[in-house]
């Protein structure tokens, strides 16, 4: 070995085994200590160690091997520093049991993958989804506390100890360390699936200006490619990974000129990502022959149709009224019904669709959007003075800034309309 | 690992006992039990009387004060227990959702704590 190793590319190269491996090296070692909180300090101390000794010897053959290996020896130690070391001496004997079995390995990579594991413990319903998703960041994508306290507008410190928390609540409330079985993989599965969406919508609602968020996004979409590997043939993780990657091909045509969300209408779909359209298209058609629909899948099948349309006239309006159909039948929620109700506009005209809001409209009496859609669709049928009232009530129940610009500006271009129209 | 299942309810819309709610309640809670017993988690599980039997016990300065009632006014009081014995929260979240008050008031799960010896 190089008896002068610079010390910037090992502290890049124990960067990156964090990232790509943390994930695998955590589950793996949350397997052998039985205890998240172990695990996770031990990794930290065997990174730290590998500064020290790497930047002397350079990179061992087996960097992954070696970092398990001394993050069993420093969990030993910390167990045998801790108070109530006589509780804890056969989880020591184990660890030496376990430690005399696995010699110095020359293979490569000897660390089995336990992430699926690693996912379903992260993201179990009994943890706060805002916990869940810090956790999974943290834990499977290996990225650093302040990384996800910044991209939370969080403090540091707050974040660490929502960390912590979470890790002593899975020891303590004794959330098994499995694959959930058949009777109760559907709903965790769909929890999983919540915090992975949750994660990319973190980063995609948030629009463009702070890099970070669409770290998030690529994070989510990871995350997604990882579950697909680890479960194959599941389709409701696949119509979940075609889902966001749709989304995301569109995140250049998304933000106007000014910093303003643009509508799908608005859109330049030149900008468009042409190949992440095809692979989510690709992947949704699997998802979909296999047979089992579900919420993702539908919803990644509404976005292809509107990804595959040359242009928004030309979007095929009654495929998608009937997939929000399909949609509203997976749950009981109005702002599908919502949604069918605009594309039945593009077919059958806005009056007809005026008609079909009114059974809705007590449902979503606090709703923004509802009114936004109410408003376009008055203002299509000529009921221009009604349109303004349902802008204006959109405008007042509206939390955003961006939001706000958006429906003023609509309102204005109404007004605008009115006072050049014909007549 | 034990778990202690803490069933809340909402005292005003506690089910009469003449009604016939009250004994499709009740049979809800005989069907439970049996599944408790039958898989082995069944550790102990008591009704509590209600909150207006409730006498609250502070010690201060040595002396035991008591007053009568709640500690605090809350909308859902609890009304009963369970203890189970299961291998993991899963299971515990499992045999929880059995109770019939699950279905109208909630129940708090939560391991019970082991001191290292």
């Amino acid at each position: 070995m190089g008896h002068n190793p610079a010390a910037v590319p090992v502290a890049e190269a124990i960067d990156r085994i964090a990232r790509q491996d943390g994930g695998r090296l955590l589950s793996h070692l949350v397997g052998s200590l039985r205890d998240f909180q172990l695990a996770e300090d031990s990794l930290q101390d065997a990174l730290e160690s590998a500064l020290v000794h790497w930047n002397r010897n350079g990179l061992p053959a087996a960097p992954n091997a070696w970092l398990m290996q001394v993050a069993r020896r420093k969990a030993i130690d910390r167990l045998r520093r801790s108070a109530n070391l006589h509780a804890k001496s056969a989880e020591i004997a184990h660890l030496i049991e376990l430690e005399n079995g696995s010699a110095m390995a020359d293979e490569p990579d000897p660390i089995g993958d336990e992430r699926l594991k690693l996912i379903f413990a992260c993201c179990h319903p009994a943890l706060d989804r805002k916990t869940c998703v810090a956790l999974t960041l943290r834990s499977v994508c290996g990225l650093k506390t302040e990384e996800i306290a910044n991209a939370f507008l969080d403090a540091h410190e707050a974040m660490a100890q929502r960390l912590v928390r979470a890790r002593q609540k899975i020891v303590r409330a004794g959330i098994a360390y499995e694959v959930p079985g058949r009777e109760g993989w559907a709903a965790r599965l769909e929890s999983v699936l919540a915090v992975v969406y949750l994660i990319f919508n973190e980063g995609y609602a948030s629009g463009s200006g702070r890099h970070l968020r669409s770290d998030l996004c690529e994070e989510a979409i990871r995350l997604g490619r990882l579950l697909m590997t680890l479960c194959p043939e599941e389709p409701e993780i696949e119509g979940l990974l075609a889902l966001m990657l749709l989304h995301y091909a569109r995140r250049a045509a998304r933000i106007g000129a000014s910093g303003e969300i643009l509508t799908l209408e608005a859109q330049d779909r030149r900008l468009w990502d042409r190949a992440q359209i095809s692979e989510g298209v690709a992947l949704i058609e699997q998802a979909l022959y296999r047979g089992r629909p579900g919420p993702y899948q539908i919803q990644a099948a509404i976005i292809a149709v509107h990804a595959e349309a040359p242009s928004f006239p030309e979007t095929d309006w009654q495929q998608i009224a009937w997939l929000y159909a399909e949609l509203a039948r997976t749950a009981d929620n109005p702002v599908y019904e919502l949604n069918r109700i605009v594309a039945v506009s593009y077919v059958e005209g806005p009056a007809a669709a005026l008609a079909c809001l009114k059974p809705i409209a007590m449902a979503l009496v606090e709703y923004q959007p509802f009114y936004a859609v109410q408003a376009d669709l008055l203002a299509r049928d000529g009921q221009i003075d009604q349109a303004r009232l349902a802008y204006r009530r959109a405008i007042e129940l509206s939390h955003s800034g961006a939001e706000k610009l958006f429906l003023s500006e609509r309102l204005e271009a109404l007004v605008r309309g009115v006072l050049t129209g014909p007549g | 690992m034990k778990y202690m299942a803490l069933i809340y309810m909402d005292p005003n819309t506690r089910t009469p006992p003449d009604s016939p709610e009250f004994g499709k309640m009740m049979s809800g809670y005989q069907a439970a039990n049996e599944v408790y017993k039958k898989d082995g988690v069944w550790v102990a599980g008591d009704a509590l009387q209600p909150i207006t039997t409730a006498t609250t016990v502070r010690v201060r300065n040595g002396r035991t004060e008591t007053m009568d009632g709640p500690f605090a006014e809350t909308k859902e009081q609890l009304g009963g227990y369970y203890i189970f014995d299961c291998a993991n929260l899963d299971e515990a979240i499992r045999y929880a959702s059995l109770i019939p008050h699950a279905a109208m008031g909630c129940v708090e799960v939560r391991p019970v704590m082991v001191f290292d010896r």
